[in-house]
């Protein structure tokens, strides 16, 4: 189904995408039964850890939008995680020599008599605070549980204060209880840079791509290997202006470096202005970044130029991958990460020579928006050996019973939250925090090596374990990893 | 009507959370949202020190993750399905129930759900912390009274032993290392101290408390709800000294003001001061040549923190370090009734110095106020990692010690007592030794 961009919010992936948090199974299993139309059900679970929301996924990519606001209608713990995106702004501008400032976010403190009697008087104080403070080009209203519950009315209140505030006013419906996907979020945030602040093509910017990406530590490595074929990226949505956000209608090609993320955006993008969106696998290791590329080379009509580029990265790095999978080779590992990363590393691991016994996936959804299945899964499911598969919202007594149980030597997880269980086991966690990790030839090879460091010196892992204890009773080590999923409906 | 909140210092009455986790092997069950438990250990932890998650924090709490269908329909059979299956796979030995909006506002029966367990022997008590009910100041204080009113059980009062309650565990980043130091000070004049939080006894410490001789409450205000509940309840008394103490000048009159309320001799508490103070002055002395041989001093002080760093350490940067404040900021909201408690304070320094003091928590307030001031030499801006920014605008030194302090990995440093304060003055001048280096 088309993405409608006349509706206020965008439906959430359990709608749209068929998107579920609960499975237990095979990689092989997953494919074939959420193949071609064919769908399979959400397991629920009557044991659960706090997970993440929609709403911090929404307000991770908003808050770096250099020249936008954020009004967060919502107690102030809702803001919690403003910290940690103050520290990525930062961070973003620090390395991009952008003036050192905070985000730039207000959050309405709602209270007891907001639940009461409305919490719209706060939400119009929010948006008129945000507007004299940041003097913003566009602020983006994000709501919460308790925002939704109550039902204040958020599109009421911005229309009234529209000459007041003479921008862009977006809401963003991002409650936490709408969605166990917190990638929904994502969706949110995009839906309203769609809705609110894309305009329609001037002129086609021919050499332009959008690259959907978070943090876009890979700017420089990106800028040359585009440059090569004659193209230039635009790094959206955090670390972008409104105004560069405001043209994205006129890039050439829309690329992303985790399908997760790009799918409402990239797919939005083509429906609505017909521009390409790269739908190969992500962008990671020998085999990602050749189909990346060669997708991107497909869109532009630049195939002889991306076939040349791939044989000269190639050629500067066959030889060292060569001596990475001979050094890692016979090591084992376990996978923990949101879909797109899951299913691209278990590419990526097999070229760096280790092997994967399990796979979890914080989501899956079983289509993207484009309406196939994603292609990474796709490509590991033609391996001929299946491996585990879950599916659970980073529900770490599950990952912590199957990590005890096959005892890998590695678990690479992204997400943070995740990692440090592993090492309080004794395993050694990289953790893949950085988007662009693995990204390309030779982000393949500094990924290989930075395995082997890991691997190379155990003494903090080892003997952090001797000394700590897990959370967790030894009746649960005893059973199954998936005793509290619930059995598929037949 | 409670102001929007420009960068958040604290966060909201489920924050409680944080002090759960605080406590060895206390295992937080919070039924609320999705996106709660992330949010505030990422608060209050993650972005905060780099506290960790610690033996049960960040994604491991159990959570109902409440849903659309528990907002419709109600989240009762949700809970009762997560507490069972919580108590099979989390190995604890107390369970603390903490609501979130979604349960608060829907009206879960959560007191009906938590009894049924207890009434089968579970060691479980609740808490009503919708974030909407007020910050993480108020929901600690929730907290507490449910401990006290839902697991506590009278027991036979041991001389000398003193429950401490002092720090508000992750929101101060310090609170560990802050805790600790506070138990050294009361052993050094020979009481025992029950510090409940941190490295320790865990729940073994929290059944301890109604066997206190006395509790000690250290802070401005967060606590008294505390220690009066328990007055009641076990009609253990309490002493209320509200400043945190750092340096010679406090330290020295908290001991002394511990020793009279505990009974201990009077020259057991002037031996162990005057020990302290030679050791302590040992090092100061030395720090004097820097203080007066080289031009690197800062000018006025401004401390933008809650009452209870904000108090302890304008307290210390007058009466030890000799420093002139400029202007405070008390973050968290301090309830109307404590308030002209809180005030009077503030107006007791030596050298009759007095620092106006502005009380709120949006970060606006900051700016704008230290905007109009014209500062002839360097400011000393201790605040929080926010207030970085502005420091650098007005080239000020910062140091970040209050939430978020995203800037530090803290661990075990404190800045109380008198190696504390050591360390205090330590990090205030290597900030502005390495400013220009």
């Amino acid at each position: 189904m088309p993405i409608n961009l006349d509706i206020s919010e965008a439906p959430i992936r359990e709608a749209r995408l068929g998107a579920i948090t609960g499975y237990a199974g095979t990689l092989k299993d997953l494919v074939a039964r959420t193949r071609c139309g064919s769908t399979i059900s959400n397991c629920e679970r009557s044991f659960s850890q706090t997970s993440s929301c929609s709403s911090g996924c929404a307000q991770t990519l908003l808050a770096n939008i250099v020249d936008a606001a954020i009004v967060n209608h919502a107690p102030v713990g809702c803001a919690g995680d403003t910290v940690y995106h103050n520290i990525a702004n930062h961070y973003g501008r620090f390395y991009r020599q952008q003036d050192n400032r905070n985000i730039q976010l207000i959050n309405t403190n709602m209270e007891e008599s907001d639940t009461v009697f409305g919490g719209t008087e706060k939400l119009r104080a929010g948006i008129l605070e945000a507007w004299r403070r940041f003097r913003p080009k566009a602020i983006f209203v994000t709501t919460s549980c308790a925002s939704g519950i109550i039902g204040d009315d958020i599109k009421g209140v911005i229309s009234e204060l529209k000459d007041e505030v003479p921008i862009p006013v977006i809401p963003v419906s991002c409650e936490g209880f709408r969605s166990k996907v917190w990638a929904s979020g994502f969706d949110a945030a995009f839906h309203a840079v769609l809705t609110g602040i894309v305009k329609p093509p001037r002129q086609r910017q021919p050499s332009l791509v959008n690259m959907i990406n978070f943090r876009g530590s890979a700017r420089a490595y990106i800028t040359r290997l585009f440059g090569r074929i004659g193209l230039e990226p635009r790094f959206i949505i955090p670390f972008a202006t409104v105004e560069e956000l405001e043209t994205i209608s006129e890039a050439a090609v829309t690329a992303t470096v985790c399908t997760t993320l790009g799918s409402y955006m990239g797919t939005a993008l083509e429906e609505q202005y017909g521009i390409p969106y790269v739908k190969t696998i992500p962008p990671h290791g020998f085999a990602g970044i050749e189909a990346w590329l060669r997708g991107i080379g497909a869109a532009v009509g630049k195939e002889v130029e991306v076939e040349q580029l791939i044989a000269e990265e190639r050629a500067a790095t066959q030889a060292e991958l060569d001596e990475i999978r001979g050094r890692l080779k016979g090591t084992r590992a376990v996978v923990g990460m949101g879909p797109s990363y899951a299913q691209s590393y278990l590419g990526v691991l097999d070229e760096l020579g280790i092997k994967v016994l399990h796979a979890a996936s914080w989501h899956y959804d079983q289509h993207y928006d484009y309406g196939d299945q994603p292609p990474a899964i796709l490509r590991a499911a033609a391996r001929e050996q299946d491996i585990t598969f879950s599916v659970g919202d980073q529900q770490l007594f599950e990952i912590t019973n199957t990590l005890s149980r096959l005892k890998p030597d590695l678990y690479f997880s992204r997400h943070p939250g995740s990692s440090v269980w592993a090492a309080k086991l004794g395993i050694t966690a990289v953790p893949v925090i950085d988007e662009y990790t693995a990204f390309g030839h030779r982000g393949l090879v500094n990924f290989g090596w930075r395995i082997i460091d890991a691997l190379t010196n155990r003494n903090f892992v080892n003997k952090l374990a001797e000394r700590v204890r897990l959370p967790y009773s030894d009746w649960w080590y005893g059973q199954d990893s998936y005793t509290f999923l619930e059995q598929e409906a037949v | 009507m409670a102001e929007v909140v420009e960068q958040i210092r604290n966060v909201c009455a489920l924050g409680a959370l944080q002090s759960v986790v605080a406590i060895p092997r206390a295992i937080p069950i919070i039924h609320a949202g999705p996106g709660c438990g992330q949010k505030l250990w990422s608060g209050l932890s993650n972005g905060n020190g780099f506290q960790g998650a610690s033996y049960v924090g960040g994604h491991t709490v159990p959570c109902t993750n409440a849903t659309e269908k528990e907002v419709v329909f109600g989240g009762e059979g949700k809970l009762r399905e997560t507490i069972a299956n919580t108590l099979k796979v989390m190995d604890g030995d107390l369970y603390v129930v903490l609501t979130g909006c979604t349960s608060d506002i829907v009206g879960d029966d959560v007191g009906e759900v938590v009894r049924s367990f207890k009434a089968n022997g579970a060691p479980i008590v609740f808490a009503e912390t919708g974030g909407f009910k007020g910050d993480n100041y108020f929901g600690h204080e929730l907290l507490w009274q449910a401990i006290i009113d839902q697991f506590l059980e009278p027991t036979q009062v041991e001389q000398g032993l003193v429950n401490v309650w002092t720090v508000l565990p992750y929101q101060d980043p310090y609170w560990a290392g802050t805790l600790q130091a506070i138990g050294s000070l009361l052993r050094s004049i020979g009481l025992t101290p029950n510090l409940i939080y941190g490295p320790g006894e865990g729940v073994a410490s929290i059944r301890r408390i109604p066997a206190a001789q006395f509790n000690l409450l250290l802070s401005p205000w967060v606590g008294l709800k505390t220690v009066k509940r328990l007055e009641e309840k076990f009609s253990t008394p309490f002493l209320h000294y509200p400043v945190l103490p750092i340096g010679a000048t406090e330290t020295g009159s908290f001991l002394r003001a511990v020793g009279a309320y505990a009974g201990v001799p009077a020259t057991t508490v002037e031996t162990t001061i005057q020990r302290e103070e030679e050791r302590y002055y040992y090092y100061i002395e030395r720090s004097a040549d820097l203080l007066f041989e080289t031009r690197f001093l800062p000018g006025h002080f401004v401390i933008i923190a809650d009452s209870f760093y904000a108090l302890g350490l304008t307290r210390f940067l007058i009466n030890d370090l000799g420093l002139i404040p400029e202007v405070q900021f008390v973050t968290e909201k301090v309830p109307e009734e404590y308030l002209p408690l809180v005030e009077a304070e503030f107006a007791r320094f030596d050298a009759a110095l007095v620092s106006p003091v502005h009380y709120g928590a949006d970060g606006r307030t900051v700016r704008t106020e230290l905007e109009k001031r014209t500062f002839r030499e360097r400011p000393l801006i201790l605040g929080s990692s926010w207030d970085r920014v502005i420091a650098r605008e007005l080239k000020g030194y910062p140091l970040s010690v209050a939430m978020p302090v995203s800037d530090r990995l803290i661990l075990s440093r404190t800045f109380v007592g008198y190696e504390g304060a050591l360390r205090l003055t330590e990090d205030i001048y290597s900030v502005i030794l390495s400013s220009f280096q």
